[in-house]
């Protein structure tokens, strides 16, 4: 009976739409309408590409540096955060989360207003060094955006899992260490550090996989070059209206999400008891 | 001189308007979407309503308004931004609209899946206001005929004058030369990629063969250096804004920022180019066929075909409404160009998923590369 009702919910909303989208990818495009369920491989076939592999790669390597980055800008804030006054947490945390009432094209569309050739950032600058001789960085429609653009969208979601776990730390740990001779940055790197692993576990996690799945922010601030795996997806299921590719491509992406959390879980108990 | 013509239409137009196909109009619409259809399934099959599905901004401000005073029959809209969006809802049967808005290609992709029902063109006497031009329609063949045309437009360059030497009217100027550098943006739909880039290379923009498919995908990595950015249809903000000097956009998007800024101006390259048309077509399941040729026909009247151009803004194929609106409309060289590249220019056909793919699969290499 307990059990009853998780287990209706997670067949519906996800086992169920997984099943679809693993028997698309099985697929085979019949007519202007249809995917005919063949059991065709040809799909993964294509997907295993060089092509298509050197993107995921790509993607990859996107998605280290945006969680990389925003677990440094991160750990900082959620420090400051836990340590601040009581009546201030709640505001903070707020500030943290604020954005998010926006929708996610509204930001991004104020990051362009932001970061063009003739954008606020420029415009600011050129104010201020305009008399020795500033000239416009080009911001837009580089990699370099779609990393700001990367980093602004999901630090949220970093902050709050470290938050979390520094907020429960016992303090006397920190006081017993700088009561014992160490340094501020070494007590945050030997206490701290290991104390928070599964907060930044998670935080790591969660920024990595919706960095791995982002499409809008390359496809608005990214140059020809900034093309990534949930590109290429979106296309299949809009204008290339190739449905089985697209699960596929899909498929793969799901596993590699699986294969990062599974790691994930065989690593944080170990560092749990550490 | 134009700012005079329509009364609210012209001039505040175009900072109110967005395109039909931006981004930010798709944003707003998908919730929008969702509760009018919900509305729509509880009102059953009345007759004196009507499901409307069409693209966002795309009717005057009155004319549904001004349909039911006349007729008594409350139009119910709900809006799609793209056409697969569109497509993609019917894949499963009708949800129980009446009027839909395909664009050309997607009528013969629609026909082709049982998804329309032909028109009886009795009950639309105002077809004869539609130009003798766009009353021949490859796209919907064979009779009867499925869909009347609603806008039409046309691919080109948009630029600013004062950055550019003299008019840029071929397409090298986007695929095929470094003398604008930097100071480029592409649509970043493949098959509009693949197709103008053909027409460059002097091939028809159908039947395009494998090879000259690779043909475009070498020529267009040899230029994605010289090419800042593919845009996602924002590329007439990129352009007001300074971002680009030259981009590939509709002439109706280009004469909407025209309007904000003399210096940009508009071409259909000498090669010629890919013309579309929006066209109102009555899915197959419709529950209200009577009332939807009804409102056909009025969206067809020359008073109500001004009034929606007055409020949108795109070339009309409607010669009665049009020869209604001012002069600074009918004589906007942006909106209706004219020229070599306008003769050479041609209708989309639609080719089948094979040739989706291909041409998909060529501009994903060319992102990689």
């Amino acid at each position: 009976m307990l059990l009853g009702l998780p287990l209706g919910w997670y067949i519906l909303l996800f086992s169920w739409p997984m099943a679809v989208v693993l028997a698309t990818s099985f697929g085979t495009n019949s007519g202007v309408a249809d995917v005919e369920i063949s059991g065709t491989l040809a799909n993964y076939a294509r997907a295993l590409q060089p092509l298509y592999l050197g993107i995921l790669g790509k993607s990859l390597l996107y998605a280290f540096g945006a969680t990389a980055i925003c677990l440094l800008v991160a750990f900082p804030v959620a420090l400051a955060i836990s340590f601040a006054p009581l009546r201030w947490k709640a505001p903070l945390l707020i500030a943290v989360i604020l954005p998010f009432w926006t929708n996610l094209l509204i930001r991004t569309y104020a990051l362009i207003a932001l970061l063009r050739d003739e954008g606020l950032v420029n415009k600011g600058l050129s104010l201020l060094f305009g008399w020795a001789g500033f000239t416009p960085f080009t911001m837009m429609h580089t990699s370099f955006a779609v990393m700001v653009g990367l980093v602004y969208v999901h630090l949220p979601f970093a902050v709050l899992p470290l938050y979390a776990a520094l907020d429960r730390l016992d303090r006397s740990y920190l006081e017993a260490s700088l009561d014992l001779g160490a340094g501020h940055l070494r007590t945050i790197w030997h206490i701290v550090i290991p104390l928070a692993a599964p907060g930044i576990a998670a935080a790591v996690l969660l920024t990595f996989i919706l960095v791995l799945g982002a499409y809008l922010t390359p496809d608005l601030l990214g140059g020809p070059d900034s093309q990534m795996i949930a590109n290429v997806i979106e296309r299949q299921f809009k204008r290339a209206n190739d449905w089985p590719f697209g699960a596929a491509l899909s498929f793969l992406l799901i596993t590699l999400t699986f294969l990062t959390m599974a790691a994930k879980s065989l690593l944080s108990p170990k560092k749990g008891r550490a | 001189m134009d700012g005079s013509g329509g009364k609210s239409g012209f001039a505040g137009l175009s900072t109110r308007r967005l395109s039909r196909r931006s981004l930010l109009a798709g944003l707003g619409v998908g919730a929008i979407g969702l509760t009018v259809t919900g509305c729509g399934r509880d009102d059953g099959k009345g007759a004196d309503r009507l499901n409307f599905y069409t693209w966002d901004t795309y009717i005057g401000d009155t004319t549904l308004a001004d349909f039911h005073s006349e007729t008594g029959i409350k139009v119910q809209a709900s809006y799609f931004a793209t056409n697969d969006e569109l497509f993609a809802k019917f894949k499963g049967g009708n949800p129980g609209y009446d009027v839909i808005v395909p664009s050309n290609e997607f009528v013969t992709r629609m026909r082709l899946a049982n998804m329309l029902q032909p028109l009886d063109m009795r009950k639309i006497p105002n077809f004869r206001n539609i130009a003798p031009e766009f009353q021949d329609a490859d796209y919907d063949q064979p009779p009867p005929r499925h869909s009347v045309p609603y806008t039409w437009l046309v691919l080109g360059i948009g630029y600013r004058k004062s950055r550019v030497n003299g008019t840029p009217d071929s397409w090298k100027w986007l695929y095929d030369s470094d003398l604008y550098k930097g100071r480029i943006a592409l649509s970043s739909e493949a098959a509009d990629l693949i197709r103008l880039g053909a027409k460059y290379l002097g091939h028809s923009l159908n039947n395009i063969t494998p090879d000259v498919v690779r043909q475009v995908e070498g020529m267009l990595i040899r230029q994605k250096p010289n090419i800042k950015a593919f845009h996602e249809d924002n590329g007439q903000d990129m352009l007001l804004a300074g971002d680009v000097d030259l981009v590939m956009e509709t002439n109706g998007d280009i004469a909407q920022i025209a309007r904000d800024d003399p210096d940009i101006g508009f071409v259909v390259p000498n090669e010629g180019s890919l013309l579309n048309a929006d066209t109102l077509c009555i899915p197959t399941g419709a529950p209200r066929v009577e009332q939807a040729h009804q409102f056909i026909n009025f969206l067809l009247d020359a008073k109500v075909g001004r009034h929606i151009i007055e409020t949108i803004l795109y070339p009309t194929p409607n010669a009665a409404a049009k020869a209604l609106m001012p002069a600074g409309y009918q004589n906007n060289s942006i909106i209706f160009p004219s020229g070599p590249g306008m003769e050479n220019s041609e209708w989309g056909r639609y080719e089948g998923p094979e040739q989706a793919r291909a041409f998909d699969e060529a501009i994903t290499r060319v992102r990689a590369a």
